[in-house]
């Protein structure tokens, strides 16, 4: 039964740390601008596409990794300096809008560079090569993303509370007004938000497309709302939230994917159900449930909102 | 004076027939109790004023008739119905069903919408028609005794000229109007009157009471009204319910209300008192800690109080 | 009293009638295959589902990013109860012609798409409906993507045909008037995607109109001050967001007509976007504004801006950067430079009779 059960679940370890990396941008920037940045599971696939040329101009790996990550970071600023910066005073609907606008352009963008064709991920050595753990033959990516996303959560969560940039993060997100009326320097914050959202889902893709080796226009898609509902899971504003809710839904997702085999081995069922093709949507029947029973998350704090 | 010093001072009852009757209202916000063992009635036809400094817990006590929240303790009666207690939450439009209408401190208009469309929103409450009818005019009567309805509340408040004017480029006294007259839309019973005369200057808060007498007996009203302008309310109130850090701590009639050593002790610690009108007290009785205070406020008789506040309330969602 | 100013509404008829005059006597005369009866069905059809969606976001300020979902609902209600029954085991080939053997005339289909996807709409709304802005904009988001997998799902293949395609039903070239020949006399596949989707946002512009429709304006302008009106804001939520869906379902019955063909994963999330940024660029609040902008994105994107897509000579010069993909590239910045700098879009909220009106003060009383 455990040996069923175990390929599911490291892949489901694997897969949540890629989410939790991008959620922790949709965390951060909804704790401070109280926008949902639709464009960040699209940032997420133009690291993705970026990678890919970056590798076929023929750099070598210590080279193009870390300029994917700048590139997307840059992506990200520039981002919020076009496309929200201009709408800060304008109702949150409009910022929604614009953010759904971006998403737009982004993909179109990659669609016409692309020509709309799946794009081969660059193998990445080391991380890319298989290992065999127990029962499950697996690549090394699967065992190195959680343990990179501890490290990098810890890192991000020491920025926050140790420097002063950090300190001036939490002023924002408490109060944006008051922190500003304090001489916070409110775009700066904001933008240094974007920078290490958007670094995250860069390292986020780096490791996410090593497993799913090909990128197109829509990739970002789909890991971008499951990041946003781990976001909500664990609690929006909540760095923690955000990164245990993302471990609960890669698991419980890679556990539906293999349902039907579990059941089956189990001795429960006869046939295949088919009930795989629920992976996805349970993510958002989770979503539903949670907003409706605690709309704050697993960890989030109560919002306070003038009457 | 600080919170603990405060002490609840009980209601008394009076002869009339009784309208809307607080018992012992609660509300806690987290660590903050906003309103504090309050009990209150009004009579029918009465204009009651509830008084007290800025975050003594006046709106929240309204938000508390109105339903906008339910209170942690105490009960709400209106024409001895229980509207609202610690069980019970109505939401708001029930309430107004009921015949309770309000105004707002910050005005809430409808911005989208005309002068005449807001009067004729507040109207849907009372429709006769259904979704078929009125989508396919079949209501035409209705329709058209509304309009006209509306039309004569535009008249009561004098906004026929600004009729088809978006609400919100109107002045701000041209709005507090607007909004008392799509409260009377409703139909209303008890008219709750959220600072009316807020930033409107001496003469026509004057002009503001009298519209308030005059509608009052004109749509068969009671009135339930905070306000700060204390000419205003010396002037039109039957009785007054003073409130400091959430707590009851007078009542009675203008003349024993402005008498009232606590209630001066009240307002001079938190420095900002329209005079009241009548004898002034003497400074040490009120408050002997702070003679130069007393003093000061206590001249000008007749300058309305500054209200810088645009939300007093501590709220909460 | 006031009087209401009878001339706008007039020459708003006027011009409705001329549009449709003009329609019909186009499709008489221009050949069939025109690429201006793409652009004016398709256009038809998105006008509807943009107007649908403008009544919950622009004039009840519910953010709902449900429609391609209700759209989805109502493409396969359709597909599912009008497909011949002659024709079942073809497109059912995998699940024995499936579960459903009879056929309903077209218009009753159109009603019960709509009904089906304001069914769901209810359902779903109960839960939804209570949540703050974004929130309810991801969950109706969710909401569609599960509606999308579950009828893709193999075990409601009887019913959905699964992941495979709906195809062989009635579509907008069927309303054609025939001859014993089968040479077409009057041609009707573009007047009645017009009539179908006029008298659908007619009724939305009535309801809009009505006492309802300030109810729902005054819930989008202050939700608190309309509740304290006495407006019951769960009911008038709930009672907006199933007639919008109900229209999105109709409106998702006549995409398939368009189409001939209906496939879940066409309705995707990409969809609703489009959608949405059509009723920016109309503007937000303004029926005639989501028409216009349907039909002017319809028109760039499938005619206008198809030059961007392919390589173009000018004499002997290539211009740059034209190849597959372009035109969405082109698309994607005028959208972005309508969000960011003209947030109005076409009419802001003005309606068409607005245009004909002397100024609001003379015409009161």
């Amino acid at each position: 039964m455990w040996d069923t059960i175990f390929p599911y679940l490291l892949s489901g370890i694997s897969v949540g740390g890629q989410y939790a990396l991008i959620a922790i941008g949709y965390t951060m920037v909804y704790g401070i601008l109280r926008l949902i940045n639709f464009a960040h599971g699209d940032v997420f696939m133009v690291a993705g596409i970026i990678m890919v040329y970056i590798a076929a101009s023929g750099v070598p790996l210590w080279v193009s990794v870390p300029a994917v990550l700048v590139i997307t970071a840059l992506v990200g600023f520039l981002i919020e300096r076009v496309a929200y910066k201009p709408l800060r005073t304008a109702p949150r609907m409009s910022a929604m809008i614009s953010a759904i606008g971006v998403s737009y352009t982004l993909q179109n963008l990659v669609l016409y560079i692309t020509g709309g064709l799946n794009k081969q991920y660059p193998a990445i050595p080391l991380i890319s090569d298989s290992i065999k753990i127990g029962s499950a033959t697996t690549k090394v990516v699967t065992v190195v993303t959680p343990v990179l996303v501890i490290l990098l959560v810890v890192a991000l969560v020491t920025l926050i509370n140790k420097t002063k940039i950090g300190m001036a993060m939490r002023a924002v997100s408490k109060d944006f007004e008051t922190a500003q009326l304090m001489g916070i320097k409110i775009n700066s914050v904001i933008s240094t938000t974007f920078v290490i959202g958007s670094f995250l889902a860069g390292v986020g893709s780096v490791l996410y497309f090593t497993n799913y080796p090909t990128v197109i226009q829509t990739s970002g898609a789909m890991p971008g709302l499951k990041a946003f509902v781990a976001a909500v899971f664990g609690g929006i504003g909540s760095i923690p939230g955000a990164v245990i809710g993302a471990f609960i839904i890669g698991i419980m997702e890679n556990l539906i994917k293999g349902l039907d085999v579990i059941l089956f081995k189990a001795g429960l069922i006869t046939k295949p159900l088919g009930l795989a093709i629920f992976s996805d949507a349970f993510t958002f029947a989770l979503l539903i449930i949670i907003l409706v029973v605690k709309p704050t998350g697993l960890f989030g704090e109560k919002t306070t909102d003038k009457v | 004076m600080s919170e603990l010093d405060v002490k609840v001072v009980p209601d008394v009852e009076t002869a009339g027939e009784t309208v809307l009757k607080l018992e012992h209202l609660t509300m806690q916000f987290g660590g903050v109790i906003a309103v504090n063992d309050f009990s209150m009635h009004i009579d029918k036809g009465e204009i009651v004023a509830l008084i007290g400094p800025n975050g003594a817990g006046k709106t929240t006590a309204f938000n508390c008739v109105t339903s906008v929240y339910q209170p942690t303790k105490g009960k709400i009666y209106f024409h001895g119905k229980e509207i609202g207690s610690e069980k019970l939450h109505m939401t708001p439009d029930k309430v107004t069903a009921q015949g309770i209408a309000r105004t707002f401190q910050n005005i809430r208009l409808f911005s989208g919408m005309t002068v005449f469309e807001n009067i004729m929103t507040a109207m849907h409450l009372r429709r006769k028609s259904n979704l078929f009818t009125q989508v396919f005019h079949l209501n035409a009567e209705e329709e058209r005794a509304n309009r006209q309805k509306a039309w004569k509340l535009l008249e009561t408040v004098g906004l026929t000229d600004v009729a088809e004017e978006m609400a919100t480029s109107l002045p701000y006294g041209k709005q507090r109007l607007l909004e008392i007259a799509r409260a009377l839309a409703t139909n209303p019973t008890l008219l709750l009157l959220d600072e009316p005369a807020a930033g409107m200057n001496p003469q026509e808060t004057d002009e503001l009471g009298e519209f308030i007498v005059r509608i009052k007996k004109e749509f068969d009203l009671t009135v339930f009204m905070i306000e700060h302008h204390m000419n205003l309310v010396m002037d039109i109130s039957d009785r007054i319910y003073v409130l400091d850090f959430g707590k009851p701590i007078a009542n009675g009639t203008p003349e024993e209300v402005q008498q009232n050593p606590v209630v001066i002790a009240a307002y001079l610690g938190s420095e900002e008192i329209d005079a009241p009108v009548g004898r002034p007290p003497k400074a040490e009785e009120s408050r002997a800690s702070q003679p130069k205070q007393a003093e000061a406020p206590l001249q000008g008789a007749s300058a309305p109080i500054e209200v810088a506040e645009g939300e007093e309330e501590v709220e909460e969602a | 009293m006031m009087k209401k100013e009878k001339k706008p509404a007039l020459i708003t008829w006027i011009i409705v009638a001329v549009i449709y005059a003009a329609v019909f006597v186009a499709e008489q005369v221009l050949p069939p295959t025109s690429m201006l009866f793409t652009v004016l069905k398709k256009g038809a059809t998105y006008a509807l589902v943009a107007v649908s969606m403008n009544l919950l976001n622009g004039f009840t300020g519910i953010f709902s990013l449900g429609q391609a979902g209700f759209m989805m609902i109502g493409a396969y209600v359709y597909g599912i109860f009008t497909i011949p029954v002659e024709s079942r085991p073809v497109v059912y080939q995998y699940y024995d012609g499936g579960l459903i053997q009879f056929t309903v005339p077209v218009v009753v289909a159109l009603v019960l798409a709509g009904l089906a996807a304001a069914f769901f709409a209810f359902l779903i709304g109960l839960p939804v409906l209570r949540l703050k802005s974004d929130y309810l904009a991801i969950a109706t988001l969710g909401f569609a993507e599960i509606m999308r997998v579950l009828i893709q799902w193999n075990n409601m293949g009887p019913l959905t045909n699964g992941s495979n395609m709906l195809r062989l039903y009635p579509s907008f070239n069927d309303f054609n008037i025939k001859d014993a020949s089968g040479n077409v006399t009057v041609y009707l596949s573009t007047l009645v995607p017009f009539l179908i989707a006029g008298v659908c946002i007619g009724l939305i512009v009535l309801l809009l109109n009505s006492g309802y429709g300030r109810a729902l304006k005054s819930i989008r302008d202050d939700e608190i001050a309309a509740e304290a009106m006495g407006i019951n804001l769960a009911h008038h939520k709930r009672l907006a967001f199933c007639i919008s869906s109900f229209f999105a379902g109709v409106g998702g019955a006549m995409l398939a007509m368009y189409q001939t063909t209906v496939q879940a994963k066409f309705f995707t999330t990409a969809m609703t976007y489009e959608i949405l940024l059509i009723v920016v660029i109309g503007g937000v609040g303004s029926v005639t504004g989501s028409v216009l902008s349907s039909f002017l994105f319809v028109a760039a994107s499938e005619w206008w801006l198809r030059f961007l897509d392919e390589k173009q000579m000018i004499g002997n010069f290539e211009v740059p950067l034209l190849r597959n993909g372009f035109r969405l590239v082109v698309f994607s910045i005028i959208i972005m430079v309508v969000v960011l700098f003209f947030r109005k879009g076409i009419m802001g909220t003005k309606e068409l009779p607005d245009l004909f009106r002397r100024k609001r003060k003379e015409a009161a009383k």
